[in-house]
């Protein structure tokens, strides 16, 4: 199986990133971008018996290791 | 009195931290690698700065589980005072020993210079021996420094005094150009409820000598000793760039 989990700021955090690559669109021409969130993004292969449980797996990842609650939250994808 | 100065693979202040301990301040002081299940009887622990795993992932995500860190937070649960100097603040966060997270500087520039901090309280083993509103010339050094925390986690740090030091103007006032990185209340560093965890991301350990510019951060390393009751070793005189803070005996 294989978990695709995306990992960005929350909406209510500041993302000093995002708002450089912002501005950095905008002197390329790019002004109908309003807004860019910076993430992170990781790909599991998870030996699982089912999509459920890979996704149970990489949840568990996800909360213990690729994002920091404080900051981030995550969203995740399963394929066989 | 005895420090132990965590070694994580990629840390880079850790002899500056033992420096500061053993030759500065005549102290007892060890090197302890992360894989270590002992923290060798230290009456003191700190946690350093540099990068350690590479901040891979994030800023001290991967350090959080080394194995040090199980005795790290027993060491902390008893009550025995651990300073988090930047890396070692910022993993004290991942680590839960501290509420909030850092994110990028405001800017995004790595920030390399000498700051002034204000200490804020003077109720916590790293801040005894300093005057309450102090102002201290110290050096800070980082790329992530700009602490965040939920509204409601920052308005609980000011309710119980904990944060400890915020970056200011020379003359102590707290004003947004004063703050290097954006950090949310200009908060340099924060304490526990318990009060003896202690994280900032200004480095007193490379302040502790007149040669290098301040000696500034003597006051951090001499208030955990007088804390535990230690005996100066060394016959020195450690003025401080903002006055004297104290004369060494033997």
């Amino acid at each position: 199986m294989r978990a695709r989990v995306y990992v960005t700021l929350k909406p209510s955090v500041f993302d000093p990133q995002g708002t450089t690559v912002t501005e950095a669109l905008h002197t390329l021409g790019y002004g109908s971008v309003k807004d860019v969130r910076q993430g992170k993004y990781f790909e599991l292969d998870i030996e699982a018996p089912s999509a459920d449980e890979a996704r149970r797996l990489a949840s568990e990842a996800a909360d213990k290791l690729l994002a920091n609650p404080v900051i981030e939250s995550y969203r995740i994808e399963v394929t066989a | 009195m005895k420090f132990a100065v965590v070694v994580f693979p990629g840390s880079n202040c850790d002899h500056d931290a033992y420096y500061a301990s053993k030759n500065v301040l005549g102290q007892d002081a060890e090197l302890v690698w992360h894989k270590d299940h002992s923290l060798r009887g230290a009456d003191v622990v700190i946690l350093p700065g540099g990068f350690a795993h590479g901040d891979y992932l994030r800023t001290g995500a991967i350090a959080r589980f080394s194995p040090i860190m199980q005795d790290v937070k027993a060491f902390a649960a008893a009550g025995g005072p651990v300073l988090g100097i930047c890396n070692g603040f910022q993993i004290l966060l991942e680590a839960g020993l501290l509420p909030g997270a850092m994110l990028r500087n405001r800017g995004l520039h790595f920030r390399c210079e000498h700051v002034h901090i204000k200490v804020e309280q003077t109720d916590t083993p790293f801040t005894a021996a300093a005057q309450s509103g102090q102002v201290l010339r110290i050096p800070i050094a980082h790329g992530e420094g700009n602490y965040y925390a939920e509204p409601e986690v920052v308005e609980r740090l000011e309710k119980n005094r904990q944060i400890i030091f915020r970056y200011v103007t020379p003359s102590g006032d707290v004003t947004d150009a004063a703050n290097p990185n954006g950090s949310v209340h200009n908060i340099a560093g924060i304490t526990n409820d318990a009060r003896n965890v202690v994280g900032l991301m200004p480095h007193p350990e490379r302040a502790c000598e007149l040669a290098v510019g301040s000696a500034d951060g003597l006051v951090v390393f001499q208030s955990a000793i007088n804390g535990v009751g230690g005996h100066l070793k060394r016959t020195a005189s450690v003025a401080s760039t903002s006055g004297v803070v104290g004369v060494l005996d033997k």
